[in-house]
């Protein structure tokens, strides 16, 4: 059954939250950010930091690094390449998923409100539990499956084929889309969501790979693909503008081909 | 061996928020997906009211006039109203989704567009139908 509340330990404190300000600032925006401390296991809260945007990078991701050298530096989330290829700093910045280092700070209206991606176990502050979006991906065998002895060279690809894995080779797996799915957060023990699902169809189209009719029925399943509703919040949220939706269309389309 | 992830003094982990609206942005698209669920809850209640005003039809003149003040009523209008809008927002939505199955329409700027096609295609044919409902005698 869908659950459309927080469970009691994941209630955020409005009491909690601290607010630290920063006096004298030329340009002072605030970010108001998810705190959640395993060691006390108190109830999340939100802190609010302000921050001059004058001493501070353009992207959110600055201005969490600058949080936790300058002001905080318990606050804790993940991040590595600041470029946007990573995938680490995936987090709901402002009511949507994104990356923290490829949105700027000024993209926002007033306060910055920042939280970990939505409807996943939270390990500390940002940092969500990606345990069983790994295993998920694990579940679809994302490697090369051939039953041909294999080539003194490389498998060949025509530039046709190879183009079909345009738009799905580029996904980093930052879990936007599938934690921004409201399919995903009320089935995600069964359905795959949109990430997982996307890498699915990058190989059941690439032109090498010869498990395409044990893909195929893999995902024959009335909760691992057929959860999706096309409610499209993973396209929309995607920060590398890939369609992940587009994607699972593809694959049901696959699916009814081989039977008619 | 790696000590396990969890110990038995670390609290059972929050879940993060996720609701619409306080927490996550209403999309269109999401909300052009919710009211079509909506609309497709309301439309069985409506199959109901269909039903209803048939049976009373085939009962006789008593049950029929019994009903009809409701129907002809500023709320019994409402309610048709709501059903014909409904029907016709379920009706242009469902052509929006076999596109969709076709792998048609799914890019963002597309499927934003088609979306208000419904909104605004659903509005001017309930307008339309009650026109000539309202109307043309």
């Amino acid at each position: 059954m869908a659950q459309f509340s927080l469970p009691k330990n994941s209630t955020i404190d409005k009491k909690a939250g601290k607010v630290f300000k920063s006096p004298g600032a030329k340009k002072p925006k605030s970010f108001k950010i998810y705190r959640y401390d395993p060691d006390t296991g108190a109830n999340p809260r939100v802190d609010t930091y302000e921050i001059d945007m004058a001493a501070c990078g353009p992207m959110v991701l600055d201005a969490l690094i600058k949080i936790k050298n300058e002001v905080d530096p318990t606050l804790t989330f993940r991040r590595s390449c600041r470029e946007g290829i990573c995938g680490s700093c995936a987090m709901n910045i402002d009511g949507t998923n994104t990356l923290a280092c490829i949105k700027g700070c000024d993209e926002v209206k007033g306060d910055v409100a920042i939280y970990p991606l939505p409807h996943m176990p939270v390990v500390k502050d940002l940092v969500p539990d990606m345990t069983h979006f790994y295993a998920q991906l694990a579940s679809i065998e994302p490697w090369l499956k051939t039953d041909t002895p294999a080539p003194t060279r490389e498998r060949l690809q025509s530039e046709d084929d190879r183009a079909k894995l345009d738009g799905l080779y580029e996904c980093i797996l930052c879990a936007c889309c599938s934690t921004s799915c409201p399919s995903y957060w009320w089935n995600s023990d069964r359905y795959l969501g949109p990430a997982i699902l996307l890498q699915a169809y990058r190989w059941l189209v690439d032109s090498r790979d010869e498990a395409t009719g044990q893909r195929l029925d893999e995902l024959e399943d009335p909760f691992k693909l057929y959860r999706c509703h096309t409610i499209m919040n993973c396209t929309k949220t995607c920060p590398k503008g890939l369609n992940p939706a587009k994607a699972i269309a593809e694959t049901k389309k696959m699916l009814v081909a081989r039977t008619v | 061996m790696s000590t396990p992830a969890t110990s038995k003094t670390t609290p059972p982990r929050p879940l993060s928020p996720f609701m619409i609206g306080p927490y996550y942005k209403p999309q269109m698209t999401s909300m052009l997906s919710i009211t079509h669920r909506l609309t497709g809850l309301g439309l069985s209640f409506g199959a109901l009211l269909l039903v209803t005003w048939l049976v009373c039809l085939a009962s006789g003149v008593d049950c029929y006039n019994a009903i009809l003040p409701h129907l002809t009523a500023w709320y019994g209008k409402a309610v048709l109203v709501a059903f014909t809008w409904a029907l016709l927002y379920h009706f242009c939505n469902g052509i929006r989704h076999l596109f969709w199955d076709l792998g048609k329409g799914l890019d963002m700027p597309t499927a934003e567009k088609t979306g208000w096609g419904v909104v605004f295609g659903s509005l001017l044919f309930t307008a339309a139908v009650w026109a000539l409902a309202l109307f043309v005698k």
